[in-house]
């Protein structure tokens, strides 16, 4: 496999050794499995790709007008295993391709932690994952790091080696989270959360940004990601802790505000419960978060008591106007003064850590032994017998 | 279609009709109007299925069983319902060739319709002035956008209903009005079964969430 | 009332600051359009043709000038869609290194918006409905669509949602959010100028047109083909037309209700789309592809077919596979609808949906390559002519491959993860679209042009024009893909990496070289209207082609057929030459055929006066113009006379005519 994935990669790193591949040579092993998903997919369909080409044009060629010698056969037009020939080579290309991007789908899911920290190298237990908060704002990135209380602005950092989980929303319209040296990319959507699990095996700085187009500073809505060795990244902790400023609620309220080419900011403290309020688009006094929402709507709603707890909009990050025949914009009243109840998140996939009895794109192929019944190929089905 | 065989060789294959068959007036008509319908279906289709991702965020507003006055839609249901059968008459008195039968039948259905349009904007009124508004959630608004959209259909319907009565009243019951009293007939009817559905998915099953 | 009320009632949100008279580019590009339309103006003026097109043209239901029509409008809006890209291409050329360009984002964003509004809906659309309206009646032996008058109606209301969406350069502005619009962003928080509504109204208006165009289509394939012509008979452009408006019958619905869903949000602050009050921007963005991806389709089916026909004619050989293609055809057209999520795997929608419609997308890819390979065998022991139109079907052949090639790609989820939304997208649907849509639309019109007039496109300038294409093609999407693959997202209007800079400035040299093969395209026809004596066709078979469309004289007479011809065989006008078949000079009876009107541009009109009230909240203009369009169309089903009998001596005449001219070229 690597060596076919030299051999396919090698024209182009002859030709444009000067230029930066960042999908093709990651930093991440997510984002280098999905590289070698790339590569694979394209050896398999150059297998059909190339002979339709090269026969195009030696038909083209043969057949031409003026070559009288070859065969004319205005008549000839059914071939039963011409057509055979036809329908099953590609059949079988997608066969193949369809049994890698079922498996390749299923390991690189960006909601499934981590097996491995890079190839041939296994989980450590000891390593806790590193938690960090995305929000997508207008147009900048905020980057909570909730265990150890700091946030920064367009600046990201992780250790190498050790897992990152993402958690990712947005304030007001669709990004695209993309690293592309450490993973691949999942959209940070308004009152939504996705996930992604990743991990940087080198250290060095990368780019990320926005792929989702979203408004006028959307070309500006990029930043450094950190890849650093667990000093270095207990440095920058502690550098953004002692810039001092606290990311509060008032102050996000001040920061959500549209700006472009944002330089980057760190907070020293944060408000613990501060990205649970963005999520639930709740960071507004007074406004019902979208968890307790969405619990009182599973309950049957509010009745038509639920028709006079609407306040009038005063404040939004746009100077929003209203709709031209629509009565003036207004917000849910939160009810409970009360910590609203944490709304459900999605079920967690857990990745076996034990990559060994797994098959897949970029794991390691287990020794030849034949199956046992309690064996599975696919997710998450560890063999009990394993020592 | 007659096929007169022009003289030629023998064995030689027909290669034109001597006569000209225009295809009669109205030959595509009828699968036009169909396709034109499950296109329009298609519209209704999407409706429910927004209505069936948004129809329970009530944004701690109210829910359906707090809102619809079952008893209101099923008299309300029932003017369609009937509407549908008088105009089924109205289309066997025009096969009989009875102008004036055939009339009264459509204005019959008409009244029915009126009603039916009459209620449900009674519906409206009611909801929105206890300020239910489409504005207050998504559930409202996919429900007023989903019964809207059909009771605007049918107001269509209604003036389509009238100009074809006067153009009945003007010109008899020839070919062309026979056949756009068919067409109407299928599109009443397809607002029928369209309603049907709004009743059991929107209404019944709103009273039972 | 006050004043400054009443000037707010008349012109609703429009003033004078709409008027974008402080970007000096618009201004420039206003004045160059104004004085080249108050010139075409003159002279229609001055050699009073106002009646003549208004008789002739505008109020036709030939569906051979429709499909004119049709063609126009496409290149027409062509030249304006590739404005916008050499424009982006320029910007992305210069935008490094601290500079920002020439455009501001305000331009910018604009400028990609329209530059995909219009190149899907008022380029391809166009071209692809205009070569389906000329040919597909003439294939089949019919003397017209099923709704004439229809027909009309729908050309107009296509060219009404392409002036909503020029006003937009001119006053006010376009929708600054991507091509598709997606809420939030849409949505009147964050989009409160009319750009989107021009979006919105523009594609409405031009959407029912190609709703009812479709169905108008349908209608005429399945209902007026000629004696014999069975479903398995019919042309295999015939038959991708069928699936192309089937898909557009069962998909332009969901783009009407989508739209109409977001203008509710935007104009009465309901909750579809909103973040707020449960509304649910995902749901857009699923609706708008459950559209969106049979529209692909939609545009390349047509292609596929008239590809087969050009294969067929110029390998001189039956088409290899016949039913194959057709089964492919119609396992395309189902397939179409069940692969809209892999336009959005990023939305995390878990591994097994993903994967689902990962692969639903990969096998898609077994009937397109069945297709391959029977054009492939088509040329297999054929006498290939290379001819323009088989030049633009072999650069077919190998652009898209490589098109396919990256969209199977892109349907791996965890690819699609690396490469969604970057340029190697771009690359690759541009590579699908200008090589399968825009390369077949080509083909299509240098093929059928001598039918459409009686003359052959000038090979010279044609040959010109390809070449530059074709270069002009990789050059200009080739860099896209590599910068894809350097992890360049699209949409962005500066850098700071100056080494990406050499890929765009070889892109825009590609679009340069685009940009000679279009002048060329024009300069074809204008030399090919100049030498027309040279280049004219009396046999009208000038290809020595296969289908029926050849059987009648070019330019066709307005009742295409002066009998009504009847079918053997699947290559009819092949089959006849073959069998000996005599043109019938005698025993012509007259014929039935509909007659002008100019209710549809009428209705059209208003229509668009209604969209352009609502886009600048001038209620009264939309009030009056919704109770017009009523008024009109009521009174047009009044009237019932709506066809006439061409006698039978003119068809004489007709026909007559054409015997001497055969008799002149033997």
């Amino acid at each position: 496999m690597s060596r076919l994935k030299t051999l396919a990669l090698l024209p182009l790193a002859v030709t444009l050794s000067g230029c930066n591949f960042v999908v093709l040579a990651p930093a991440g092993d997510i984002a280098a499995q999905q590289r070698d998903l790339v590569i694979i997919s394209t050896v398999l369909m150059l297998l059909i790709v190339v002979p339709v080409m090269v026969l195009t044009a030696v038909f083209a060629w043969r057949y031409r007008q003026s070559n009288s010698s070859a065969r004319y056969e205005p008549e000839w037009d059914h071939s039963t295993k011409l057509e055979l020939v036809i329908w099953s080579a590609p059949l079988l290309i997608i066969v193949c391709l369809g049994a890698l991007t079922w498996m390749g789908t299923h390991l690189l899911d960006p909601y499934r932690s981590l097996g491995r920290i890079a190839a041939e190298r296994p989980m450590d237990k000891a390593r806790a994952p590193l938690e960090v908060d995305v929000v997508a704002l207008d147009w900048k990135w905020l980057f909570i790091y909730p265990d150890h209380g700091i946030a920064t602005v367009n600046e990201l950092a992780a250790p190498v080696d050790r897992p990152i989980n993402f958690r990712i929303t947005a304030s007001t319209v669709m990004n695209s989270f993309y690293i592309p040296a450490l993973a691949g990319q999942i959209y940070a959507m308004p009152g939504m959360e996705t996930k992604l699990h990743a991990v940087v095996n080198h250290a060095g700085t990368y780019k990320g940004f926005s792929a989702n187009y979203s408004g006028a500073g959307f070309s500006g809505m990029h930043f450094a990601f950190h890849g650093l060795d667990d000093k270095n990244f207990d440095d920058w902790i502690a550098r953004a802790k002692s810039a001092g400023g606290s990311l509060d609620r008032v102050e996000y309220l001040q920061l959500e505000k549209p700006s472009q080419n944002e330089p980057v900011r760190r907070y020293g403290s944060i408000d613990t419960d501060l990205y649970r309020a963005i999520l639930n688009m709740c960071v507004e006094a007074g406004k019902m978060c979208m968890s307790e929402m969405m619990a009182i709507d599973a309950k049957g709603g509010l009745g038509h008591e639920g028709l006079n707890n609407t306040l009038p909009l005063a404040y939004d990050k746009y100077a929003r106007r209203g709709t031209a025949l629509g009565p003036e914009p207004a917000f849910v009243a939160g009810t409970c003064t009360l910590e609203a109840p944490q709304g459900q998140t999605t079920a967690a996939i857990k990745a076996p850590t034990d990559t060994a009895p797994l098959a897949g794109a970029g794991l390691k192929r287990p020794a030849f032994a034949p199956l046992r019944s309690s064996d599975s190929l696919f997710l998450g089905q560890r063999p009990k017998s394993d020592s | 279609m007659t096929i007169s065989v022009k003289p030629q060789q023998t064995g030689e294959p027909l290669f034109y009709l001597a006569d000209e068959h225009p295809h009669p007036e109205g030959w595509s008509t009828s699968l036009g109007f169909w396709i034109y319908l499950m296109s329009d279906c298609l519209v209704f289709a999407i409706l429910f299925a927004t209505y069936g991702v948004l129809g329970a965020n009530y944004a701690a507003g109210p829910a359906p069983k707090d809102l619809f006055d079952l008893n209101l839609v099923a008299i309300n249901t029932s003017m369609l319902l009937l509407s549908s059968i008088t105009y089924g008459f109205a289309m066997l008195t025009m096969q009989q060739g009875r102008v004036g039968a055939t009339q009264a039948w459509l204005a019959i259905t008409g009244l029915f319709g009126l009603a039916f349009i009459g209620i449900e904007l009674t519906e409206f009124a009611h909801m929105i002035h206890e300020g239910a508004t489409p504005q207050r959630s998504a559930f409202l608004s996919s429900f007023f956008t989903l019964v809207g959209t059909h009771g605007l259909h049918v107001s269509f319907g209604l003036v389509w209903l009238v100009t074809l009565m006067t153009q009945v009243w003007r010109f008899g019951l020839i070919e062309a009005n026979q056949r756009r009293l068919m067409c109407l007939s299928m599109f009443w009817h397809f607002l029928d079964v369209v309603w049907i559905g709004v009743f059991t998915f929107v209404y019944l099953m709103g009273m039972l969430r | 009332m006050s004043s400054p009320d009443l000037i707010k009632l008349i012109f609703g949100r429009l003033t004078l600051e709409s008027l974008p008279l402080h970007e000096p580019i618009v201004v420039g590009t206003f004045a160059v359009v104004a004085t080249g339309g108050l010139a075409l103006f003159g002279a229609l003026t001055y050699f009073r043709l106002w009646g003549y097109l208004w008789r002739e043209w505008f109020t036709t239901v030939d569906h051979k000038r429709i499909g004119i029509m049709y063609m126009i409008l496409g290149i027409v809006m062509l030249l304006r869609g590739f404005a916008d890209a050499i424009m982006m291409r320029a910007q992305q050329a210069i935008a490094f290194g601290g500079s920002e360009g020439y455009l501001n984002a305000h331009h910018y964003d604009q400028i990609f918006t329209a530059h995909g509004v219009i190149m899907i809906f008022f380029v391809a659309m166009p071209l692809v409905t205009g070569l389906m309206n000329y040919v597909v009646p003439l294939q089949i032996g019919a003397r017209d669509v099923s709704f004439p008058f229809l027909n009309n109606f729908s050309f107009w209301m296509t060219v009404g949602g392409a002036v909503l969406v020029m006003a937009s350069l001119f006053i006010g502005e376009f929708a600054r959010t991507g091509w598709l619009a997606y809420p939030p962003l849409s949505n009147i928080g964050y989009s409160p100028d009319v750009g989107v509504d021009y979006y919105i109204w523009g594609l409405q208006v031009a959407g029912v047109g190609t709703t009812l165009s479709g169905i108008n289509l349908i209608c005429t394939i399945v209902k007026l083909r000629a004696p014999g012509m069975t479903m398995m008979r019919m042309p295999v452009f015939t038959w991708t037309s069928l699936c192309t408006n089937v898909l557009i019958v069962a998909s332009f619905p969901v783009l009407t209700v989508v739209l109409a869903l977001l203008s509710l949000d935007r104009y009465v602050g309901t909750n579809f789309f909103t973040n707020d009050f449960g509304g649910s921007p995902m749901m857009y963005v699923n609706l708008i592809w459950i559209w969106g991806h049979p529209e692909v389709y939609i545009l390349v089916l047509p292609a596929f077919g008239i590809f087969s026909e050009v294969t067929s004619t110029f390998s001189g050989k039956r088409l290899f596979g016949y039913t194959s293609m057709v089964y492919a055809t119609v396992v395309i057209t189902i397939l179409s609808y069940l692969v809209w999520l892999h336009h959005f795997f990023t939305m995390g929608s878990g591994a097994s949906v993903n994967s689902f419609f990962g692969i639903t997308t990969m096998i898609i890819s077994i009937p397109t390559g069945a297709k391959m390979f029977n054009w492939l065998f088509t040329m297999y022991r054929g006498r290939i002519r290379f001819e323009l139109p088989m030049m633009w079907t072999l650069a077919f052949m190998f652009t898209f491959v490589i098109g396919g090639m990256t969209g199977v790609l892109l349907a791996v989820p965890p690819a699609d993860f690396v490469l969604h939304n970057s340029l190697f997208l771009i690359a690759h649907f541009h590579n699908v679209i200008i090589g399968g849509v825009v390369f077949g639309a080509f083909a299509g019109i240098v093929y059928w042009f001598p039918k459409a007039f009686g003359f052959r496109l000038d090979p010279f300038w044609g040959r010109v024009s390809f070449w530059c294409w074709v270069t002009g093609f990789f050059f200009a999407f080739m860099p896209l893909y590599v910068l894809g693959l350097m992890g360049v997202t699209r949409r962005l209007r500066v850098f700071d990496d100056p080494s990406l800079q050499i890929w765009f400035i070889v892109a825009g040299f590609g679009a340069a070289l685009i940009f000679v093969g279009i002048m060329a395209m024009l300069v074809q026809f204008a030399v090919s209207i100049l030498r027309r004596e040279q280049l004219r066709d009396v046999t009208g078979d000038p290809w020595n082609a296969r289908t029926l469309e050849w059987a009648t004289s070019s330019p066709p007479p307005d009742y295409n057929f002066a009998f009504t011809p009847v079918v053997h065989d699947n290559d009819a006008w092949w089959d006849m030459k073959r069998r000996g078949y005599q043109r019938p000079l005698t025993g012509f009876k007259p014929i039935h055929m509909p007659s002008n009107t100019g209710t549809g541009i009428i209705l059209a009109g208003l229509a668009t006066a209604m969209a352009f009230g609502l886009i600048w909240y001038m209620w009264w203009l939309a009030a009056v113009s919704f109770i017009a369009l009523l008024v009109v169309a009521i009174g047009h089903t009044f009237n019932y006379h709506r066809d006439f009998d061409i006698p039978a001596d003119q068809i004489v005449r007709t026909e007559d005519a054409r015997t001497n001219l055969l008799a002149g070229a033997k």
